[in-house]
C-alpha cells in the first residue's frame, strides 16, 4: 500500500489515510453503540425513578445488563482503539502498522459487540455486566466477550506495532510525546486486563456449554474483577492522556513537568493489578491481610498517581494562561478560560466530576471497613458514574468535538447545541451519581427493580428521604440523558451533513517533516504568586484533599454507628 | 503544544520539578499513607470489621445445620407463609441461609448479647444488607462467612437481598427481631 498522508488545514494534525479511516471506523461505531448503551441506561433510570418505574422485572434486568455492556465496555473500547491508532498514527507522523489487521480488529469487535448484544435481547442472558457464576447466561454472551476481546487486542498490538515504525523511521525527535506515553499505559494495561479477562471468559464459556462442571464463584469475582477493575483503569490512563492532549490543543498548555507527568502514569501500571481486592472487601474465603494489602499496597500509590494528574492538568493550563497575560489574583486564568468551547469546558467538567465525585468515593469505597456500608448500594453507580460517565465518557466527547470535524472534513452541526451539551451531560450525570450515593449511603440497594419490595412475604419501606433521592437521581439522569443524545445528534449531524470545510487537504506520498521537539519553556519568574507557577491550582487541589480528608473520617463516623462486629 | 509533542529537553527525567508540584506530590503521599493506616487501626480499635472467617461448606451441610437450629429453637411463625422465627441462646451458632428468593429463618436476637452469624446461599449469589442499618455483606454458595454481632439497637431489622440473583431479587426479604 503507497503511504498516504495529508495535513488537516485547521488543526496541522497529520493524518495516514488507512489510520484515518480506522480512526473513523472505530469511532463511528463507539457513537452507535453509545446511543443503544445510553437509550437502555435512559430506560434503567426511568425504572429506578419509584414513581416513574417504567419497566417490569425481565426488561428492567435486560436493560441494565445491556446498558452495562454496552456503554462500558463497547463504547469505550471502540472509541479508545480509535484514540490509541490516533495517538500513534497521527501525534507521532506515522504510517500505522498493518492495517488490514486493523480491519480483522474491528471486524472482531463488531462481531463479538453484536453477539453479545444478541445475547441479552434474546432475554436469557440477563446476568448484569459481571455474569458471577453460577447463575448462567447463553453461551454466545461469553463467547461475543471473548471475540471482542481479541479484536481489541489485536489493536492493542497494532498501537505498539506503529511505534516501532515510528521509533525505527524516526518520524519524530527525542522521546514520545507525554499523550503518548499515556496511550502507551492505556494500552499496557489494556493486554493485562485481555489477558484476565481470558483466564476467567474463557472457562466460564466451556462451563455454559458444558465441557466444564463447575467454577468457583470465589475464584470467579477475584479474576473477574481483574478484568473489571483493571479496564477502569485503562479508561483513566485514557482519558487523562485525553486531558493532557486538550490542554496542549486548546491552550498549547505544557506538562509542569514531563517527570512527574509520566511517573504518574508508571505508577498505574505498578500499582493497579490486584485491584480487584476492592470488589471483595466483604467477600468470605479470602483473608483480612490480603484485602488490606491489595486494596491500597500499604500506599494507595494509583490514587497518588491520579491526584497528581488532577493538579498537573489545571496547573499547565494555568502556567499557561499566565505566560499569556492572564496572571492576575489567584483565578484569573480560570474565569477568563474559553467556556463557550466544547472541549476545553468538556474536559474540564470531567476533570473536576472524575477528582470530586468518582475519585473520592473510590477511595472511599475500597477502604475494607467502609466498603461494609457500601458494597452493592446505589452507592457503588454513584461511584461510577461520575468516573466513566463524566470521567471518561465526557472527555471522548470533549476531544470529538475537535477531532471529528479534522477527520471527516466537515463543519461542526449546531454549534450553540454544542456549546451547551458538555453541560447537560457533565452536571446531569455528576448530580445523577451524587444522588445514587446519597441512596446508597441510605441503605438503598444497586442492581434492584423495586425498592418497594412488591410481593415480598414481609415488608420494609425506605425512609422518604431515600426515595427522593431515587427520584432526583431519575430526573438528573434523564437530563445526563438528554446530554448524551445532544452529543450523538451533533455527531452523527455533522458526519452526515456538516458543511464540508472551504479548504483543500490532498493526500500526498510525501512523508511528513519529522515531529519536531516542543519548544523549551520559557522563564517562569514573572508569572504566579509567591513562588508557586500554578497557586490557583494549588488552592483548588487543597480544597480537594480538604474535602476528601472530611468525607473520609464522616465514613468512618457513620461506619462507626452501626451494630459492633467482628 | 508540547504534550502532543516531544520533550523539549533530551533528558526530560532530569528537569527540575516546579514547587507546587514537588509539594503537592508529598501532601499528597502523606495522605494516601494516613489512609492506608486507617484500615489496620480500625482493625485494632475500631468496633465494626470484618475479621475474614470463612469455611467451606455445601448447601446439604449448611441447610442440615440450620434446620437443626429452627427444630430446636423456633418460637413463632410470621407472614402467610410460616416463616419460623428462631430466638437462638445468646452467645451461640446461628444459621442464616439465603437462596431463590428468601433468607431462611427470621431470627430473634437480644440485645446486647453477641452472636456468630454463619451464612451461606444453597444456590446463586446473594448480598446480605441489614436495613436501615445498612451492613452490607457478600453471600457465595459453597462458603461459609461468620461474623461476630452484637446489636446493640432493638426493633425490626430487615435483610435485603442486595446482589442480583434473578426475576425475583426484589422479593428476597428477611428479618431479624431485635428485643430487649
Amino acid at each position: 500500500m503507497r503511504e498516504q498522508f495529508r495535513t488537516c488545514p485547521r488543526t496541522g494534525l497529520i493524518f495516514h489515510r488507512p489510520a484515518e479511516n480506522l480512526i473513523k471506523a472505530n469511532a463511528v461505531a463507539a457513537v452507535v453503540f453509545l446511543l443503544v448503551g445510553g437509550f437502555l441506561g435512559l430506560l434503567v433510570v426511568l425504572t429506578r425513578w419509584q414513581a416513574v418505574h417504567l419497566l417490569g422485572p425481565d426488561t428492567f434486568y435486560q436493560a441494565l445488563t445491556g446498558h452495562g455492556v454496552i456503554t462500558l465496555l463497547v463504547w469505550i473500547i471502540f472509541f479508545e482503539i480509535a484514540l490509541l491508532y490516533f495517538c500513534a498514527s497521527t501525534l507521532l507522523r506515522s504510517r500505522l502498522a498493518t492495517p488490514r489487521l486493523g480491519w480483522l480488529a474491528f471486524g472482531l469487535m463488531m462481531i463479538g459487540a453484536a453477539m453479545t448484544a444478541i445475547a441479552i435481547l434474546q432475554g436469557g442472558s440477563s446476568v448484569m455486566m459481571t455474569s458471577y457464576v453460577p447463575m448462567p447466561a447463553a453461551p454466545q454472551f461469553y463467547l461475543g466477550l471473548i471475540i471482542f476481546a481479541v479484536g481489541a487486542l489485536i489493536g492493542c498490538f497494532i498501537f505498539l506495532g506503529t511505534l516501532v515504525i515510528a521509533r525505527a523511521e524516526r518520524t519524530y525527535e527525542g522521546s514520545i510525546p507525554l499523550v503518548t506515553f499515556g496511550a502507551l499505559t492505556a494500552c499496557i494495561i489494556a493486554i493485562f486486563t485481555i489477558a484476565s479477562g481470558a483466564v476467567i471468559l474463557v472457562p466460564t464459556f466451556l462451563w455454559s456449554v458444558g465441557y466444564i462442571s463447575q467454577i468457583d464463584p470465589l475464584m470467579y469475582r477475584v479474576i473477574w474483577w481483574a478484568m473489571g477493575h483493571s479496564s477502569q483503569q485503562i479508561n483513566v490512563a485514557a482519558h487523562i492522556s485525553v486531558w493532557y492532549a486538550i490542554a496542549a490543543i486548546v491552550f498549547g498548555a505544557r506538562p509542569m513537568s514531563e517527570r512527574v507527568s509520566r511517573m504518574a502514569f508508571l505508577l498505574y501500571i505498578f500499582f493497579l493489578q490486584l485491584a480487584s481486592a476492592h470488589h471483595i472487601l466483604v467477600d468470605p474465603g479470602v483473608g483480612t491481610e490480603w484485602k488490606l494489602f491489595n486494596t491500597s499496597y500499604a500506599m494507595y500509590l494509583a490514587v497518588l498517581a491520579s491526584m497528581i494528574h488532577g493538579l498537573t492538568v489545571p496547573g499547565a493550563i494555568e502556567v499557561s494562561q499566565r505566560e499569556k497575560g492572564l496572571n492576575n489574583g489567584l483565578f484569573e486564568w480560570l474565569r477568563k478560560a474559553p467556556w463557550g468551547n466544547p472541549v476545553f469546558s468538556g474536559m474540564f467538567i470531567s476533570l473536576v466530576g472524575f477528582g470530586f465525585l468518582g475519585g473520592i468515593t473510590g477511595v472511599i469505597m475500597g477502604t475494607e471497613q467502609l466498603n461494609l456500608i457500601i458494597h452493592n448500594t446505589m452507592y457503588v453507580p454513584g461511584h461510577f458514574h461520575p468516573t466513566v460517565a463524566v470521567g471518561t465518557t465526557l472527555a471522548f466527547m470533549a476531544i470529538s468535538y475537535y477531532l471529528v470535524p479534522a477527520l471527516f472534513q466537515r463543519e461542526l452541526v449546531l454549534p450553540t447545541l454544542a456549546k451547551w451539551q458538555p453541560y447537560l451531560f457533565g452536571i446531569g450525570t455528576s448530580l445523577m451519581g451524587l444522588f445514587q450515593m446519597g441512596a446508597g449511603t441510605l441503605g438503598v440497594s444497586r442492581r434492584h427493580w423495586d425498592m418497594a419490595f412488591a410481593g415480598s412475604p414481609f415488608s420494609f419501606e425506605y425512609g422518604g428521604t431515600a426515595h427522593m433521592m431515587m427520584g432526583l437521581a431519575g430526573f438528573f439522569g434523564v437530563i445526563s440523558s438528554i446530554g448524551a443524545a445532544a452529543f450523538i445528534i451533533i455527531m452523527v449531524g455533522t458526519i452526515l451533513f456538516g458543511k464540508r470545510v472551504s479548504e483543500k487537504s490532498e493526500y500526498t506520498t510525501k512523508r511528513p517533516a519529522r515531529l519536531p521537539r516542543a519548544e523549551p519553556a520559557p522563564d517562569h519568574s514573572n508569572i504566579g504568586v509567591a513562588g508557586f507557577v500554578a497557586p490557583g491550582t494549588f488552592i483548588l487541589a487543597l480544597v480537594f484533599l480538604a474535602t476528601f480528608v472530611v468525607y473520609f473520617f464522616l465514613n468512618f463516623g457513620y461506619l462507626s454507628s452501626v451494630w459492633p462486629m467482628s | 503544544m508540547s504534550a502532543i509533542l516531544p520533550p523539549s529537553e533530551r533528558i526530560w527525567w532530569k528537569q527540575p520539578i516546579d514547587r507546587a508540584e514537588g509539594t503537592w506530590v508529598a501532601i499528597a503521599l502523606v495522605w494516601c499513607l494516613i489512609m492506608f493506616f486507617m484500615m489496620p487501626y480500625w482493625h485494632v480499635y475500631g468496633k465494626q470489621n470484618y475479621k475474614g472467617e470463612a469455611y467451606r461448606t455445601t448447601p446439604a451441610a449448611f441447610s442440615v445445620k440450620v434446620e437443626e437450629m429452627v427444630q430446636n429453637h423456633t418460637v413463632r411463625h410470621v407472614t402467610d407463609r410460616n416463616i419460623p422465627v428462631v430466638r437462638p441462646p445468646a452467645g451461640s451458632d446461628v444459621y442464616l441461609l439465603a437462596r431463590l428468593w428468601d433468607w431462611y429463618p427470621a431470627l430473634e436476637l437480644r440485645k446486647g448479647e453477641t452472636y456468630r452469624l454463619h451464612m451461606s446461599s444453597m444456590d446463586w449469589q446473594h448480598g446480605f444488607s441489614l436495613q436501615p442499618l445498612n451492613i452490607n455483606m457478600q453471600i457465595l454458595p459453597g462458603y461459609e462467612t461468620v461474623i461476630t454481632i452484637t446489636p446493640d439497637s432493638s426493633g425490626e431489622f430487615t435483610i435485603v437481598c442486595n446482589e442480583y440473583c434473578g426475576i425475583l431479587h426484589h422479593q428476597m426479604l428477611g428479618k431479624i427481631y431485635v428485643v430487649d
